[in-house]
């Protein structure tokens, strides 16, 4: 499938985007944060530009399930250890858990439903933490209110990688000519909503 | 201007497209990013002015030169046998003359405005024309580690005109380029396999095979961008900009891991890509740094 000039175009601003974030857009922050946001904000960088080079197809790619995990299990770490400082431990033992399961259960031949579950239990939790921490935060003024658009492109994200990793796993809940057409919308309008909470939050 | 496809038909055309304006241009770009790396004064139009026209002709003139050179085995593959020197658009004799003195008003201006930075130059030069092209480019596949030097030569004449002296950084920047430049030639040898066994030139697949030149490509491409992540840390690149280098250079690493172990004619094409990406990435981080 080609890529539209919108699209390419919507690609080149989410990798600006996630380049402003990387190199501007978390200074200031403690070592992990910092860390887990350059991880999460890389693969989205690396993802849009290799879209951009290679075409929407790369998306069909067997890594992208895995690939699909570390932004929300990344971003949901930093944002766990900035302002769930009770929970973070258990959150980073989960954040390496849940990647090593994902990576396992796609690595290897498994005949029953576990790494369908595996996926859903890690893109679940992750996904609810983005989605539902800033927007909770903000709203108890913890943040300034602007915060909780990181939480409305955690729900994206949340969204996205889901349609990805079940159409890979061979049980789509959307076609894939759909999602490869809006995909990199929704990739833009994410990474647009979590820089512009981070910036403004 | 000619596009790859259409033959100029004007002389300056002609000659305009002998001079490779895409491939000068970046070359040019790396000679002004060694410079402003040097934290000098990047403001002085004069300085950049000058150091844009003498590298711009020095470059421009080994590029016509080389076409000079290898016009006959050029004529041989597809991807060149529209050039005008293959077409014999232009007579040998006006591209050598055109050719020699574009180079020598480039070398010359370059002396006059600082020696060290002219014999740079004048280095970059003469290992092109006469160190690759002449003497190496029909004996040996090895004859790209020439031409890559010769690559990284305008960047670090830039960083020479900006400091008056060689440096460690100066020179971690030029094997970054060096390093760099086999992705582009070793995908092109590959891509162009047979072109250059028709015209005689012999090349890494050649001569090692496909699976040794993508070791060679994915290995020198990780290289490359561990020189330019140390001349940003050299440089003292400020560490925003250094994590996103480093971003980038993962990039480059998980590419260059992937033509290695499961190569594929898309990954190597995207890789070639996503390294042109990656060098202007760094040069702009470069230019940001110090403005």
């Amino acid at each position: 499938m080609k890529l539209s000039s919108l699209n390419r175009t919507l690609l080149l601003f989410t990798v600006l985007l996630a380049s402003y974030q990387v190199s501007a857009g978390i200074d200031g922050f403690t070592a992990l944060p910092i860390t887990a946001y350059t991880i999460a904000f890389g693969v989205i960088l690396i993802a849009a530009l290799l879209i951009f080079i290679l075409g929407i197809d790369v998306l069909d790619s067997p890594i992208v399930v895995i690939v699909s995990t570390i932004i929300p299990l990344s971003l949901a770490a930093g944002l766990v250890w900035q302002h769930l400082a009770s929970l973070r431990t258990w959150y980073l033992v989960f954040t390496i858990i849940g990647f090593l399961a994902v990576t396992l259960t796609r690595s290897i031949q498994i005949q029953n439903k576990l790494p369908v579950i595996i996926l859903a239990i890690t893109h679940g939790i992750a996904g609810m933490t983005i989605f539902l921490l800033p927007i909770i935060i903000a709203s108890q003024g913890e943040t300034k209110p602007l915060f909780a658009l990181v939480g409305v492109g955690g729900a994206l994200i949340g969204v996205g990688g889901l349609l990805l990793s079940f159409l890979k796993t061979g049980r789509p809940i959307v076609s894939r000519d759909t999602i490869m057409k809006f995909f990199p919308a929704m990739l833009f309008l994410t990474t647009a909503l979590f820089v512009a909470g981070f910036k403004f939050g | 201007m000619s596009t790859r496809d259409s033959v100029p038909t004007s002389k300056f055309a002609m000659f305009w497209s002998l001079t490779k304006p895409s491939q000068s241009g970046l070359l040019l770009a790396t000679g002004l990013a060694g410079y402003m790396s040097a934290r000098g004064p990047v403001f002085n139009l004069s300085a950049i002015l000058q150091l844009s026209i003498s590298l711009f002709l020095a470059i421009a003139g080994s590029t016509i030169l080389n076409m000079w050179w290898d016009r006959d085995i050029d004529a041989k593959m597809g991807r060149t046998q529209k050039r005008v020197t293959s077409k014999g658009l232009v007579s040998d004799k006006e591209v050598l003359q055109v050719g020699s003195l574009i180079s020598v008003i480039g070398i010359g201006w370059a002396i006059a405005l600082d020696p060290l930075y002219g014999l740079v130059v004048f280095a970059g030069w003469f290992f092109d024309v006469v160190v690759y092209s002449m003497w190496l480019k029909r004996r040996t596949c090895w004859s790209i580690v020439w031409g890559g030097i010769s690559g990284a030569m305008p960047i670090l004449a830039g960083r020479v005109l900006g400091l008056g002296a060689v440096d460690w950084i100066g020179l971690m920047l030029a094997l970054g380029i060096l390093l760099w430049i086999p992705t582009h030639t070793l995908t092109f040898s590959m891509k162009f396999q047979k072109d250059y066994a028709d015209a005689g030139v012999p090349t890494f697949p050649s001569t090692y095979g496909l699976a040794a030149t993508r070791a060679t490509i994915g290995i020198s491409s990780v290289l490359a961008a561990a020189a330019m992540v140390a001349a940003g840390v050299g440089i003292g690149m400020d560490w925003g900009f250094l994590r996103l280098l480093g971003v980038l250079s993962a990039g480059l690493l998980m590419l260059a891991i992937a033509i290695t172990f499961k190569p594929t004619e898309r990954v190597n094409f995207g890789l070639f890509k996503y390294a042109s990406v990656y060098m202007l990435a760094a040069m702009i981080l470069v230019v940001l740094e110090v403005i």
